[in-house]
């Protein structure tokens, strides 16, 4: 029978949600080839989160070792390598996340898989694995195709749905890990935490968000009056991070913050998927850019169209002019 | 401390309006501005800065044209010491990982403690080459990094995760590193600095010149295929307002009168 791998992410003893949408799709993927979709966990003293996903995929395969207590992707590659080899799946899912990102290149490289990553859409047909993945910074969607079966694909955050949880729990399977040797090139050493920052952006009802469209530091005050005209905050997505414009602890997005607004504002920012992940649970989205092909016109509620270098001096204007009619 | 650094020519596509070519597999960049791909300019900026520190030789290298030795020139007048080109007609439709196949065999041959590259391109988007490159020369690697502190024979860097969280992680050397944008602040090419380099001779190494078999690398050495390229419907969750600025402004503001945001 053929076998689908589902590679179980945690962290800090938490099952990570891209873990619960991959074992949705390698499920629905998995009835629709009449195959056995495995969840592994790989980790130490991971065995109460066996019990979580029993009901989600036909065996739970829990590896524990003390080399696993982290994620290190050295420790995971040797024990996933020998799993495939072995068994060889013919799909394998990771999270095309910071640590499947670490991971997932160089186990394909290993066994000799096909890789596709960053992948929104899958299907197993005609002894190859297809994908949908985003190309051009999310502006243009790719269609690929492995050369062959087995291949690894990471999934990106938020792409399916953690549907397939059934009544019948699958099997918990408990095999050991074998490390070849004690010398580790790569060692985890501890976690590091963001900075608090001077003002935490996720406790207002109005985050004002300023993009790579601002084009220079010295414009940020217009968008800053903006958000203080409206009672909000002024965050930003990661180019003006990179850019050292404003510091980490305004980031909205994958790698910064997750933020529930009442109105998300978003200024001048094209919205790259690793900054719409941040905005999943605001209320209104008004996006204004320049960009009528902007992504994230795609998930406004409210979109203007225009040069944000007009459009906000006049609304800050004329928001300014009803408050003080109030 | 010798250093290798992995960058691509991409074309800028940020601002720009594509469309899809004729063979329905790549986008029309005729129009399109070129530069070096966002990631690597933070890798090749992080490379000059660790040799200013520990001294050493910084090597760009790069697979590509005629037209893509701008970025390699680049790098040279940004203070590397070196620069190789990759290319054959046998490297055309190169994947992630006949790319990596490929600059691995170019990197061989030179003496290295540490390989940089950007975490990703921002064509493709693979996020595969660095550790790809990192299995076939069968070392150690780190993605995602967004600091790099040498100590001895191992790299003690920091990962970025998901959430603000980073974690710090060591590395033996050689290794390989994939680098964050924001790690450092990229420095400007001067236009002298340019020219000082212009004359420059950049060596060009063929598949033969590396060992490799045309089966090995491009289109034939790869695991994946592009089938097609499509544009998202423009269509919009929400709704476009119409009309002036003016116009757009006042219709705005009535909708966040009316949710009651303005006191």
């Amino acid at each position: 029978m053929d076998e689908i791998f589902v590679l179980v992410e945690h962290r800090k003893g938490e099952i990570r949600d891209v873990t619960l949408e991959m074992l949705g799709k390698g499920r629905e993927v998995a009835d629709g080839r009449g195959a056995r979709l495995t969840a592994l966990l790989l980790g130490k003293d991971v065995s109460r989160m066996a019990q979580t996903l029993v009901s989600r995929a036909d065996a739970v395969e829990v590896i524990e070792h003390e080399r696993l207590a982290d994620f290190n992707s050295d420790a995971y590659q040797e024990v996933l390598s020998r799993l495939i080899d072995e068994r060889k799946p013919v799909l394998t899912l990771i999270g095309h996340t910071a640590f499947g990102l670490d991971l997932a290149p160089s186990l394909a490289a290993e066994v000799g898989a096909p890789l596709l990553t960053d992948v929104t859409g899958i299907e197993l047909a005609d002894g190859a694995v297809t994908a949908i993945r985003p190309v051009y910074g999310g502006k243009v969607r790719a269609r690929v195709r492995s050369r062959g079966l087995g291949a690894i694909v990471t999934v990106q955050s938020g792409a399916f749905a953690a549907t397939g949880e059934r009544e019948t729990a699958g099997e918990i399977v408990r095999a050991d890990a074998l490390f070849s040797s004690d010398l580790a090139q790569k060692k985890f050493l501890r976690f590091v935490e963001a900075a608090a920052g001077d003002l935490d952006i996720t406790q207002s009802d109005i985050v004002v968000s300023v993009g790579r469209g601002i084009g220079d530091p010295k414009n940020l005050p217009l968008v800053e009056e903006l958000a203080s005209v409206l009672g909000g905050v002024l965050a930003c997505s990661r180019p003006v991070v990179d850019k050292k414009w404003l510091p980490k602890s305004r980031q909205v997005g994958i790698s910064g913050k997750t933020v529930q607004p009442k109105l998300y504002l978003a200024v001048g920012i094209s919205g790259a998927f690793q900054h719409l992940s941040g905005i999943k649970g605001a209320g209104i989205v008004v996006a204004i850019n320049k960009d009528p092909k902007a992504p994230i016109f795609r998930v406004a509620d409210y979109g203007i169209v225009g040069d944000l270098f007009t459009v906000v001096p006049t609304l800050k204007e004329r928001i300014a002019k009803v408050k003080a009619n109030k | 401390m010798d250093i290798v650094v992995c960058v691509k020519r991409v074309p800028d596509t940020a601002e720009a309006d594509l469309s899809i070519d004729r063979s329905g597999k790549d986008i029309k960049k005729d129009d399109l501005v070129f530069d070096i791909n966002e990631w690597d300019n933070y890798a090749i900026e992080e490379a000059i800065l660790l040799k200013e520190k520990l001294g050493g030789t910084v090597t760009a290298v790069t697979m590509g044209s005629e037209d893509d030795e701008e970025v390699l020139r680049r790098c040279l007048a940004l203070g590397a010491d070196n620069a190789i080109r990759l290319e054959d007609t046998a490297f055309v439709g190169s994947d992630g990982y006949s790319t990596a196949v490929a600059l691995a065999a170019a990197i061989k041959g030179i003496p290295y403690d540490l390989i940089l590259t950007g975490v990703q391109a921002g064509d493709d988007g693979y996020g595969q080459v660095g550790p790809t490159v990192a299995e076939i020369l069968g070392v150690p690697h780190a993605t995602l990094v967004t600091s790099v502190e040498i100590e001895g024979k191992v790299a003690r860097v920091r990962r970025e995760l998901e959430g603000g969280l980073e974690e710090l992680v060591e590395v033996q050397l050689p290794a390989v590193l994939t680098i964050q944008t924001g790690i450092n602040e990229p420095r400007y090419v001067s236009i002298a600095g340019i020219r000082r380099v212009a004359r420059r001779d950049i060596p060009v190494k063929t598949a033969g010149d590396l060992g490799l078999k045309p089966d090995e690398v491009g289109a034939a050495g790869a695991r994946i295929e592009v089938e097609g390229l499509s544009l998202p419907e423009a269509g919009q969750k929400g709704e476009i307002l119409q009309g002036s600025v003016d116009s757009v402004v006042e219709q705005l503001v009535g909708i966040f009168a009316s949710k009651g945001w303005l006191g």
